[in-house]
């Protein structure tokens, strides 16, 4: 008995999370699969660390309901997200666009690469030219 | 010169991080950057708390700025951020209006009766509708709306004294109120 309670309790809690998270009603799958799709995109801006999609957060929910509203109403995925933006600004958006405004966001990785990239390289030119004009014995001093 | 090199390494790491504390502690991590400022304000229709049939619209309100300021009872930054309402809305030299949010009437009432009140008038969004057309995402918000209905500043999170003298009497001079100095 105890060995098949555990996975059926471990179910329950599952399915009370989903129902917690998704009460809305849902035509069919595709347009399910639509929503969690397009709510996984979005950042919850409550708990910034969340998804629309995974947030319980009160405005979260006010979202999700909204996104669903614009669904009904046959909005694309791209008026959707615009609507958000416009309101919230591309913060929302865990896929940012590319723009002057957030350059340092999409080239900024790239830029410390090259800097680290021509550190090592300057790094080792000095060490093989030295290794070439034969170090002095106790150069290693620390 | 090779032998202080750790030491130089540890110290540019130590002016580093301590330059990220001192960033991170004068600003506000999780504040995102409304796409509204400068532009013209939601319309909103919303009832009197202590009127519900009434309400207030963004076109009555214009022709003359005024902040709207959005509290809830259940908010705990709010209970921070009253008692410097309380001292300076009449120094703002603009109506500030309070914007509940997500509450239930008596839930508001019994949180004003208990700390007071310090708006001109109080409007209430039980859905939360309308906020989302603001860009509310965290109470409590502050907005300075000019005589033509744009927003003109928002502050995320308790307004302080500080942040009125430095941040809104600039911004309330801007759009022609006169407010008095703050301390």
């Amino acid at each position: 008995m105890r060995y098949w309670l555990f996975p059926i309790l471990m179910l329950g809690l599952i399915s009370f999370a989903a129902q917690a998270i998704n009460p809305l009603p849902f035509q069919n799958n595709a347009e399910r699969l639509r929503f969690q799709n397009l709510a996984s995109q979005l950042r919850c801006l409550v708990c910034q660390n969340e998804s629309l999609a995974s947030s319980n957060a009160k405005l979260a929910q006010d979202l999700r309901a909204q996104v669903f509203k614009m669904m009904q109403a046959g909005k694309t995925n791209q008026q959707i997200k615009q609507y958000l933006v416009d309101r919230y600004s591309d913060y929302v958006l865990y896929d940012p666009p590319l723009k002057p405004s957030n350059y340092a966001l999409w080239f900024g990785p790239f830029v410390f690469l090259i800097l680290g990239g021509l550190g090592v390289l300057l790094y080792l030119r000095k060490r093989t030219s030295s290794a070439a004009a034969a170090p002095p014995p106790g150069d290693d001093d620390w | 010169m090779k032998r202080y090199l750790p030491l130089i390494g540890f110290l540019v790491l130590v002016g580093l991080f301590g330059w990220g504390m001192w960033w991170n502690s004068h600003h506000d991590m999780t504040a995102v950057p409304s796409p509204l400022i400068n532009k013209p304000a939601p319309a909103f229709n919303l009832p009197k708390l202590y009127a519900p049939s009434e309400h207030v619209s963004k076109a009555m309100l214009l022709g003359k700025p005024y902040l709207i300021n959005v509290f809830a009872s259940w908010c705990v930054a709010c209970l921070e951020e009253h008692p410097v309402w309380m001292a300076h809305a009449k120094n703002l030299g603009v109506p500030l209006i309070g914007y509940d949010y997500k509450d239930p009437p008596q839930d508001a009432k019994a949180w004003i009766a208990k700390h007071g009140n310090p708006y001109s008038v109080i409007i209430t969004d039980r859905s939360g509708h309308t906020a989302i057309n603001f860009g509310v995402y965290g109470v409590p918000e502050t907005y300075l709306i000019d005589a033509k209905g744009f927003i003109r500043w928002k502050h995320i999170g308790p307004v302080t004294p500080k942040i009125i003298r430095t941040n809104l009497i600039p911004k309330l001079r801007a759009v022609g109120a006169h407010p008095h100095e703050v301390k």
